[in-house]
């Protein structure tokens, strides 16, 4: 389990416009790049260093490449990160205001009632 | 010694940037009432005359994020820019700049490590949307300079609900006792209940009305003591995911003190989330 990975992809993602377009149109070849590339950069540091032991577990990596944002809440990827960058990638799909943060609320309405998963890392 | 010159809790909402500048004609049906609450309320730290602002907020995991996350952070720059690319991108947030105050940083800074709060620093410090909305709400023409503090409401394990209004009353005791004739206004920033990728999100009104309503009560008379007797940190999830956000009101309800009854009060029921203004003016003022 990797939650803190899941959440360091959304993250670094969602603050670079080249990247939230590129993972927007081609999810399968940005997941593999960033793992491979990216996922053990040491962020806000120099560049000379890198984490040894980083890496996702199977559903999360599928969860990503699938941009599965009901799937990402439940493996307890941070709410506010994964809201953020996929309203980037697919609130211009919608005609109607918060039509996709709507369809979103909706795809989770399953976790009405119960506890949500837990989204504290690592 | 400084003056306290109002304290002001609200929610901050990124939406009202963008809700307010937009063409008469295409603003949504809310926007006319929203616009002249927010004028209502800007008038209350106008009058205070205030000559620098300690803005309280929480990075939205901009800069501070999950490898050296602090719980309590004061920026320590003469110069904060403001507001980033995915504030400007999905809130039409504009980027701004804002003056900051070396002298009163520092006098936090010391003064609260020596009160005991292991508050951490920056020195070169990218403000986000929490404490950007009180400026385009309460003081748009942003001329007054500004010591932010970031807590942690984000990014668990979360310091207690109790934590939050020590750091609230001491930030009061500290702004007191600075040696300044400045008159400072101290603005804090929250949420009542707020779902953020949860299924409750983004519904006609925020996902508790209930825990709304008691949190306005509590906020606009003081009431610390039941406010914690209420909450946890576990409770704080029921209300909403993002319900924790409160505990900066609870920040403001330390500065403000135990039975400080709000001189303005103010709500609108929004989508999404219910807005929430108040203002104290300390009697020594």
């Amino acid at each position: 389990m990797s939650k803190y990975l899941l959440d360091k992809f959304l993250y670094t993602i969602d603050r670079d416009p080249e990247l939230v377009e590129r993972y927007r149109t081609n999810p399968v070849e940005t997941v593999t790049w960033w793992e491979d590339e990216y996922a053990r950069k040491l962020l806000n540091c120099h560049s000379g260093e890198a984490t040894t032991w980083l890496a996702f577990e199977e559903a999360e990596r599928l969860a990503l490449v699938n941009q599965d944002y009901a799937a990402l809440f439940e493996l307890g990827a941070h709410p506010f990160l994964t809201l953020t960058l996929f309203i980037a990638l697919f609130e211009r799909d919608y005609d109607e205001p918060l039509g996709f943060q709507l369809a979103y609320a909706n795809a989770l309405q399953g976790w009405l009632g119960r506890p949500y998963p837990d989204f504290s890392t690592p | 010694m400084a003056k306290i010159a109002a304290i002001i809790a609200s929610t901050h909402h990124p939406f009202f940037y963008r809700t307010s500048t937009m063409p008469v004609d295409q603003r949504p049906a809310f926007a006319e009432e929203w616009i002249t609450k927010v004028a209502a309320f800007r008038e209350t730290l106008t009058t205070a005359r205030p000559d620098l602002l300690v803005l309280v907020g929480s990075d939205h995991f901009h800069q501070l994020w999950l490898d050296n996350m602090p719980q309590f952070l004061v920026g320590n720059a003469p110069v904060y820019d403001a507001n980033w690319y995915n504030e400007e991108r999905e809130f039409g947030m504009p980027k701004m700049v804002l003056q900051g105050n070396v002298e009163l940083s520092n006098h936090i800074l010391r003064s609260g490590l020596d009160l005991g709060f292991d508050l951490a620093f920056s020195n070169e410090l990218r403000l986000d949307h929490s404490v950007t909305c009180p400026i385009i709400t309460l003081r748009p023409q942003n001329d007054l300079p500004v010591v932010p503090v970031y807590t942690n409401i984000f990014a668990p394990p979360l310091p207690q609900p109790e934590r939050f209004v020590a750091l609230g009353r001491a930030l009061r005791q500290i702004v007191e006792r600075w040696e300044s004739k400045l008159r400072v206004a101290i603005i804090g920033t929250g949420h009542l209940s707020l779902e953020l990728g949860g299924p409750r999100q983004f519904g006609p009104h925020g996902p508790d009305s209930e825990f709304d309503r008691a949190a306005v009560e509590w906020i606009a008379s003081g009431d610390v003591e039941t406010a914690l007797a209420n909450i946890d940190l576990d409770m704080l999830a029921k209300p909403g995911n993002a319900t924790h956000g409160f505990m900066d009101f609870l920040l403001m309800m330390g500065v403000a003190g135990e039975g400080a009854k709000a001189d303005y009060v103010d709500s609108l029921d929004l989508f999404h989330t219910m807005e929430a203004y108040f203002t104290w003016y300390p009697k020594e003022a």
